[in-house]
């Protein structure tokens, strides 16, 4: 059977240069950066080398770049980190409504700390407004936060701007950019803000390895205490061959840009065209235009997205859902509820997220696999019925 | 590990009694889109037992297993061995089921004890099952 995965929102795979470029640091180069002999400087030259690559990836200076375990600590650090710094300044925060649970959650403990935090609403597409941002910010703010891009609908929002404001009111502005570094061009000089997030499993990196930007200058409460690692802002033995793996993939990213955003966006739009001209009642979630070029979700109406992530993976597809039944919580997307999508909608979630690993074939499989699904959880469906016999139909 | 077991795929995959029975003796409607399921359960009830059992699911795959296995239970049976037809003897004949989707087996008997409430309130009887009983239990 074809396997296709189509879940690179979930973690893309990691490219053969990188596992590559990691193995010497898993065998003989297994020193601990911090020791002043030989064993030392090997490991400490491959960490200071990646972060000159990851650096060079978002146009930052390699001093800016805190190496964490993963996109969430970067989030948890920032959106606590960066607040308690300022908190003799004021308690209030900014969130988007669709931000990763790792800021959102972040920002609910900052809450129970004390702080008050405002979450700016979304249109329809998932799209932040930036004014939105200028009308909830007050005298007290320290801390704007807002996602990048969203990976489950794909929305890219003008940070830009969002930052711009943010900044003139006073505030620190993060950005969680875990979906679009290393996927989309990303220079933190055009973003404009403060501190960025990024995780190397988003784009052909390990898992367990992430990184923090932070500009020059800017104070934070470090999340983890201990020795003097990554300018003591980020404590603990450096994960030194995921660090390099990051290191090597933010270099890969940067050659490969513009030919990998092509490759994607050709598939993705191959998907959002071809699926509704063979599957009737099917929205396409997220902006239409402005959306990171891999991601491909949809709601599709009448039947749950779980027994179609189920029935796909039977065929050796592999995709996620944001409807209730597949989260454990059993709650519906909070992103799709925050865009008003009705929650019997929402519980047809389907997104398809491409990666490098993806072909045009792939796309065409799933305009086969799926078609047949839906269909049989429709004849299954006693919504379907209901809308048939609404509309006087069989 | 998948998160389903053999027997919780197989009627999944492979439902049994899917559809609508057009003149049902008794119909039952459980859940909501909204809440995430929603079941209803078509029965046929000769001489005291359910001669067809017919189902329409919108839910997640333990929610169309669920509803498989529970007309599978019950075609057949009398009213009374039906009403015995609880949450936990739905879950033990898929031989377990996820714990967070143990409401799904809740909602199977739910629907199918609907039905039969609707096949005797129909026949002008009333219902037997004690208000707050096992089978009520959420």
């Amino acid at each position: 059977m074809r396997k296709v995965y189509l879940d690179n929102v979930a973690t893309t795979p990691i490219l053969p240069e990188v596992m590559e470029a990691m193995l010497p640091y898993l065998k003989e180069i297994y020193g601990n950066p911090q020791s002043l002999h030989g064993w030392g400087d090997e490991a400490r030259e491959a960490i200071e080398g990646a972060r000159e690559k990851v650096a060079d990836l978002i146009g930052a200076q390699a001093e800016e770049i805190i190496f964490t375990s993963s996109g969430t600590e970067s989030n948890n650090s920032a959106i606590k980190g960066l607040a308690m710094a300022q908190q003799s300044k004021g308690k209030h925060i900014v969130v988007s409504a669709i931000e990763h649970f790792s800021v959102l959650h972040s920002a609910r403990t900052l809450e129970k700390w004390g702080f008050e935090m405002t979450q700016v609403p979304v249109d329809k597409h998932g799209m932040v407004n930036p004014d939105e941002v200028a009308r909830s910010l007050r005298k007290d703010t320290v801390l704007v936060s807002i996602m990048h891009a969203n990976g489950e609908v794909g929305t890219i929002q003008p940070i830009a701007e969002i930052a711009k404001v943010a900044k003139e009111a006073g505030a620190i502005f993060h950005t969680d950019a875990v979906a679009t570094v290393g996927t989309i061009p990303v220079d933190v000089k055009e973003l404009g803000g403060d501190a960025l997030s990024l995780a190397a499993n988003q784009f052909y990196g390990p898992k367990g390895v992430g990184a923090l930007w932070l500009k020059k200058g800017t104070r934070i409460i470090p999340f983890l205490d201990g020795g003097v690692q990554e300018g003591g802002r980020r404590a603990g033995t450096e994960n030194v061959p995921a660090i390099v793996g990051l290191g090597k993939a933010a270099e890969l990213a940067k050659a490969e840009m513009g030919s990998r955003v092509n490759r994607l966006s050709a598939l993705r739009d191959r998907l959002i065209k071809g699926l509704p001209s063979r599957i009737e009642h099917v929205v396409l979630t997220g902006h239409p235009s402005q959306r990171l070029p891999g991601n491909a979700s949809f709601c599709i109406k009448f039947i749950e997205g779980e027994a179609m992530l189920m029935l796909l993976s039977s065929q050796g597809v592999a995709v996620s859902s944001g409807s209730a039944c597949t989260s454990r919580a059993l709650k519906a997307s909070h992103v799709l509820t925050a865009m008003g999508i009705p929650p019997e909608i929402a519980q047809g979630s389907l997104l398809f997220s491409f990666g490098l690993g993806n072909t045009e074939e792939d796309v065409d499989y799933v305009l086969e696999a799926l078609p047949p699904i839906v269909d049989r959880l429709r004849q299954m469906s006693p919504l379907y019925a209901k809308f048939l016999k609404g509309k006087g139909g069989k | 590990m998948p998160i389903y077991n053999e027997k919780v795929m197989e009627h999944f995959m492979n439902p049994r009694n899917v559809g609508e029975i057009e003149d049902a003796d008794g119909v039952g409607e459980v859940g909501n889109p909204v809440c995430g399921d929603m079941m209803t359960f078509y029965i046929k009830v000769d001489d005291n037992r359910l001669s067809d059992v017919k189902f329409k699911t919108f839910g997640c795959g333990a929610a169309i297993a669920v509803s498989s296995i529970v007309s599978e239970m019950a075609m057949g049976k009398t009213l009374e061995e039906v009403r015995k037809i609880t949450p936990a003897l739905v879950a033990e004949e898929l031989e377990g089921l996820p714990k967070n989707k143990y409401h799904c087996s809740n909602l199977g008997a739910q629907a199918l004890n609907k039905a039969i409430d609707d096949y005797l309130k129909r026949q002008g009887k009333v219902a037997k099952r004690k208000k707050g009983g096992k089978d009520e239990k959420k």
